[in-house]
């Protein structure tokens, strides 16, 4: 059974469609981007699968129930923006997320915060945006989860975080799970995904392996995505 | 390993031919037990379906074979390897001949500037 399956997935803010009757569905085993350009309804797409925004119409269902409280049993999110409280430091992060995630693995949370140099008594309130970012990702990714949605998780560190963050995901998730990423930073996502979605003003317009990109537009997905989404000047 | 990637080839053909060279240079000998996938693929940045993709890729060469308990290793036929070696052997003199036909070299001047270029190497040695 799919793990994500949008039909007809509608959402409309008053007068603006945010996501205009998109079917899509993600496979176990995967590793997808979700990619558009700013605004283009990823964030949106994403918020519905953790029941954070209902649909306008059509449904979204994770493993063939809508999202809940069991769906979220089976999803781990990355939010683009952190809702952890900033008095709070790393350890009782950890002790936040075992209380809250039976499938939260301690160790390899920590294994990974001392891999990056993150102290333990360190506080939200005292890190910069990019330790912020890994610590929530190195939180998210502990997680023995069915499907992994991020939401632009390498937006803000550099790029040896950035290698390292992709290596996590890669060694982090196994075969039955699923990554969904929503970026645009394309190029530093490229080879590690196995399919990709484009998305433009809430409609799906591409939906295709890496592979079959490269081998039939001989192109990477990146310039792929210039194309399709260029601008006129 | 360097793992660096052109965007006009699908990334398995890529990582096929990285490991084929790892084989050919003796990175990983003949009998010589490959890393698993995943750690493989983390190594490389890429996602693991496409570092097994690859590997079915040299298997279908018969350049490596999987025990199913063990693992995957360099197939220990010494023939296969050679065989292998040539094919890419092949393939870069092809470029080759066809770069020098672009810069207007035909087959006999090519050879002698190949020979020429020999003589001064030695002579700089």
């Amino acid at each position: 059974m799919a793990l994500l399956e949008c039909k007809q997935l509608t959402k409309r803010y008053g007068s603006v469609t945010a996501l205009d009757s998109v079917d899509l569905t993600v496979e176990p085993g995967r590793i997808v981007g979700l990619l558009g350009p700013n605004g283009s309804g990823k964030s949106t797409l994403i918020k519905i699968a953790n029941g954070l925004l209902v649909p306008t119409s059509g449904t979204l269902t994770i493993g063939g129930s809508k999202p809940g409280t069991e769906t979220k049993r089976i999803v781990s999110y990355l939010p683009e923006r952190t809702y952890l409280s900033t008095w709070m430091n790393v350890v009782q992060l950890l002790d936040f997320f075992c209380d809250f995630y039976p499938d939260f693995d301690r160790n390899t949370a920590e294994h990974m915060l001392t891999a990056l140099d993150i102290s333990p008594k360190l506080r939200i309130k005292q890190m910069s945006k990019g330790t912020r970012e890994k610590v929530q990702l190195i939180l998210v990714m502990s997680r023995k989860a069915k499907l992994f949605l991020l939401d632009e998780p390498i937006g803000g560190v550099d790029p040896a975080t950035r290698d390292y963050i992709i290596r996590t995901i890669i060694s982090n998730y196994n075969e039955e799970a699923s990554v969904v990423i929503s970026t645009h930073l394309i190029a530093d996502v490229e080879s590690v995904l196995d399919d990709v979605i484009f998305i433009n003003k809430g409609r799906v317009v591409l939906q295709s392996s890496v592979d079959e990109i490269r081998s039939e537009k001989n192109c990477s997905v990146d310039e792929l995505f210039r194309e399709v989404f260029r601008y006129a000047v | 390993m360097e793992w660096a990637f052109r965007s006009d080839l699908p990334i398995y053909t890529q990582l096929a031919e990285k490991l084929t060279q790892a084989i050919l240079s003796g990175a990983y000998p003949a009998g010589a037990r490959l890393p698993a996938v995943r750690d493989l693929a983390a190594e490389a940045g890429v996602n693991p379906n496409t570092m097994q993709r690859a590997m079915t890729e040299l298997e279908q060469q018969g350049l490596i074979y999987s025990q199913r308990t063990s693992g995957r290793f360099v197939t220990e036929d010494t023939a296969v390897i050679d065989g292998a070696r040539r094919r890419l052997a092949k393939a870069q003199a092809r470029a080759f001949w066809s770069g020098m036909a672009r810069l207007g070299y035909d087959r006999q001047k090519a050879l002698a500037l190949l020979t020429e270029q020999d003589q001064t190497d030695e002579e700089v040695m």
